[in-house]
């Protein structure tokens, strides 16, 4: 074990403090919807220069993640993700938290986020340059089934009303496409306006899908916004912890499917919580427990996001190619800082490298002791905060947290016009999740289907692009399986009646004397 | 003599400090630089290094922010809006802020942007993955010819500068081949290495990261690139192709000329500091110098030899 040499390197006092520090700042960042990580990282850079590198690492890693964490306190407590990443922490975060779990929920986030988060260190720390090599595999084909997969969520989202569900995913893959496509350069859908030339923004439709509904129906009826837990004491940490070991298969599995998919360039932490959410979902022994506050939801979902920090610095630190924006922010610091990126880092600049390593590390674990205390005291006060007091202060963060997207105001027009439909539509029984589903994989979808199509085209073989490679098809089976999984778990569960039916007829007959 | 020499001196002294205060004037409060791309980009990257000059140089502090969209031209549109007062520039890019508003409307045109300064390009390079069965440009260009079409460049964007340099190089050695269109530079870099695509159009700053996992064919700039030393340009091989994504600063149209001229002389300051041109250097960087005063005659030129381009692509409204 010659790395642990940098992990004193890394245990400074100065070290320990900037990754406390990055930790919160990273936290309160994540939690507030609309300030993203990439944001908090690019505004301080600037002051990791004049640091040594690996400090400055170690702080721009410990926001990062941090960042990543915070987006499930909002998703759970107010049913508005913080960050991209934790769309799908809603699903059961703010189920449990409505019906009085909110403190176990925060608690389960904080075990499955720090867990997710080792998982992607140690696979940076050990696997790195091996595992650069799946985002090389991954080319435009297997992005496009990538976000089918994504999209096949839809029909798990909608159980009972499947068809509104898909006009949802409709409506958000037409409003991912409007602005001037990537390829091509086409205008699609401005309606002659300058303000929506640059498309619509993810987080502003995300604070204005969930947000402003939820918001006015807050104005709308009298019920109080989350029940006081009836013991509302502690932090239900045992709790937790017990119900965490018992879904440790779907905690590692999501951990690893986070990672993976942190290493593929273009998706990040929103796809990644939504594909490890859906395989919870289908290997649970009771998927029609998913969307109704199911502790598994969460602990998929906060352990996949997690996991995609670790995993997206791999191709970072070996390739030289950001796995998400954040990264993309942190390799243009590692660059002014004079530190040549490649294949060759781990070995010529091992030192920096595994010390920061053992930053983020120790910044995911400071988040446990840290995401307690701050989500304790975030639950406490949302609970207690009077409705007539929450409501202005969560609408006044809606609008400032889609005004600092761009700093402009046309993210906000966009958030409140998305907002008010998102209202109309939640009134008629449709879902903000499969319309914000559309938007976030429209895009990957679009882009991986029309390379796929035209690489095809030039070698005379648009089919086999699609259906003739191996990672391409495993992605479709999984697609398949988790869309008509409700399909044949019936199919199954009726020829298993038919035939317990058979052997009690026959049981019976034998019975008879 | 002796007396006119120490009159001139003294002229001359009295000039010179005069000039300085009035360089002191401007910058006296922080500058907001707006780059119209996310950050990590290119562009970001160039600013980052710009930065710790222009502080080192005025003890103002530069402070950069983004506002990406639609390939800057969210940025770009608003521009003449802000207020033109020296203190609030941003980044433009070449071949962006031509051929945007020659291919749509896109809320602005490119004479309604002050260019102040172009300060470096990075010139555009075909790379190949390392295992690649196209040793020089030559093999590359024979395949072509004799496979019409079949040969697919990644690039960053449609009507980009690298859809741009990929439009030149079919031009210019008669070939057809097949442009993918990625969302950046990154994917289209891991489109490459991956066997994805055959080749790519990209950048010397891009290929560089990737060391040995990628060969450079050639690149477009009119001397070898110091970080490249025994890669050939396009020139030696006989394509006339020299040129990349330029990237400079504008400032609001209501700034007044001599303001627009600081702006310019600062800028120019910055890429004269060595160590900054050592940074950009070692980044596959090629500094420029095009002041306020050039503008004019280097925009001309730049768009007549981008407009041949865009009328073989199509793009032209007109």
């Amino acid at each position: 074990m010659d790395k642990l040499v940098y992990l004193a390197e890394a245990l400074t006092p100065m070290n320990l403090v900037l990754a406390f520090v990055g930790v919160v700042a990273g936290i309160v960042i994540g939690a507030l919807p609309g300030l993203s990580a990439t944001m908090a990282v690019a505004v301080l850079v600037p002051f990791t220069f004049t640091m040594d590198p690996a400090s400055g690492l170690i702080v721009l890693g410990a926001i990062y993640t941090g960042a990543i964490y915070g987006g499930s306190y909002s998703a759970i407590l107010v049913n508005t993700p913080g960050t991209p990443s934790a769309i799908a922490t809603t699903f059961d975060g703010f189920p449990m938290a409505k019906r009085g779990d909110g403190a176990l929920a925060v608690s389960l986030a904080t075990l499955a986020s720090v867990t997710g988060g080792l998982v992607g260190a140690l696979l940076l720390m050990f696997l790195a340059p091996p595992l650069a090599q799946v985002a090389l595999a991954f080319g435009p084909p297997e992005y496009f089934w990538l976000a089918v997969f994504g999209l096949t969520l839809i029909s798990a989202l909608s159980v009972g009303n499947l068809l509104k569900g898909l006009i949802g995913a409709c409506l958000g893959l037409l409003l991912s496409m409007v602005g001037i496509a990537v390829i091509g350069a086409d205008v699609r859908f401005t309606m002659g306006s300058q303000v929506l030339l640059g498309g619509i923004n993810i987080v502003a439709g995300l604070i204005g899908l969930y947000c402003i509904p939820v918001l006015i129906d807050l104005v709308a009826t009298r019920d109080p916004h989350l029940r006081v837990a009836a013991e509302s004491g502690g932090f239900r940490l045992k709790e937790a912890f017990a119900i965490t070991m018992k879904e440790k298969v779907n905690l590692i599995r999501s951990s690893l499917i986070g990672t993976i998919v942190g290493i593929l360039p273009g998706a990040g932490g929103s796809v990644a919580s939504l594909v490890s959410y859906s395989e919870a979902r289908r290997s649970s022994k009771h998927p029609e427990r998913y969307g109704t506050g199911e502790p598994g939801g969460i602990i998929a979902t906060e352990s996949a996001n997690n996991a995609t920090v670790g995993g997206g610095f791999i191709p970072t630190l070996v390739l030289g190619i950001p796995g998400t924006p954040p990264d993309a922010v942190i390799l243009g610091a590692l660059l002014v800082q004079g530190i040549r990126i490649g294949p060759t880092l781990f070995t010529t600049q091992g030192s920096i490298v595994y010390t920061f390593i053992f930053g983020l590390i120790i910044g995911t674990l400071i988040m446990l002791p840290v995401g307690l205390l701050i989500g304790r005291y975030a639950y406490k006060s949302i609970v207690a905060i009077p409705k007539s007091a929450l409501v202005p202060t969560i609408a006044f963060m809606t609008v400032v947290g889609s005004f600092a997207i761009h700093n402009n105001l046309n993210d906000v027009a966009v958030m409140l016009g998305l907002g008010i439909v998102g209202w109309l539509l939640n009134r008629n029984g449709y879902a903000p999740s499969p319309i914000v589903l559309g938007l976030v994989l429209g895009q990957i979808a679009e882009q991986g289907f029309v390379q796929s199509y035209l690489i095809g085209n030039a070698q005379g073989n648009v089919l086999g692009m699609f259906f003739g490679r191996p990672i391409s098809m495993a992605i479709v089976a999984f697609a398949a399986l988790t869309l008509f999984y409700p399909l044949i778990a019936s199919a199954i569960g009726a020829r298993r009646a038919r035939k317990s039916h058979a052997d009690i007829t026959v049981e019976s007959r034998d019975g008879q004397p | 003599m002796k007396l006119t020499t120490i009159l001139a001196g003294a002229a001359m002294a009295l000039g010179l400090s005069a000039m300085s205060a009035g360089a002191q004037d401007y910058p006296n409060k922080p500058v907001n630089y707006i780059i119209p791309f996310n950050a990590g980009g290119e562009s970001d990257i160039a600013a980052r290094l710009q930065q710790p000059v222009f502080e080192k140089l005025t003890g103002q502090s530069m402070v950069v922010q983004y506002l990406e969209g639609a390939g800057g031209a969210q940025a770009w549109s608003q521009l003449n809006g802000m207020e033109g007062d020296g203190y609030t520039i941003m980044g433009t890019n070449l071949p962006h802020i031509i051929m945007q508003p020659m291919a749509q409307d896109v809320g602005y045109a490119t004479e309604d942007l002050t260019n102040v300064y172009f300060f470096h390009y990075t010139p555009d390079a075909i790379i190949v993955p390392a295992d690649s069965q196209f040793k020089t440009l030559e093999d590359l260009v024979t395949y072509a010819k004799e496979n019409p079409g079949l040969v697919t460049f990644s690039g960053s964007g449609t009507n980009s500068a690298n859809h741009v340099a990929k439009e030149t190089f079919d031009r210019l050695a008669g070939v057809a081949t097949t442009y993918i269109p990625f969302s950046g530079t990154s994917p289209a870099t891991t489109a490459v290495l991956g066997n994805q695509v055959q080749a790519g159009f990209s950048y010397t700053t891009a290929a560089l990261n990737q060391g040995d996992a990628v060969r450079v064919l050639a690149v477009a700039a009119d001397e070898r690139v110091p970080s490249f030393p025994d890669v050939p340009t396009f020139k030696e091989l006989g394509y006339d192709m020299s040129g990349g994504a330029y990237r400079g600063v504008a400032v609001p149209n209501s700034t007044p000329e001599d303001v627009r001229q600081q702006v310019s002389d600062l800028i120019g300051k910055i890429n004269a500091d060595p160590e900054f041109i050592q940074k950009m250097k070692d980044g596959g960087f090629v500094v420029i110098d095009v002041p306020y005063g050039e503008m004019e005659a280097f925009m001309a030129e730049r768009k007549a030899e981008y407009e041949e381009t865009a009328k073989q692509m199509g793009i032209a409204k007109n």
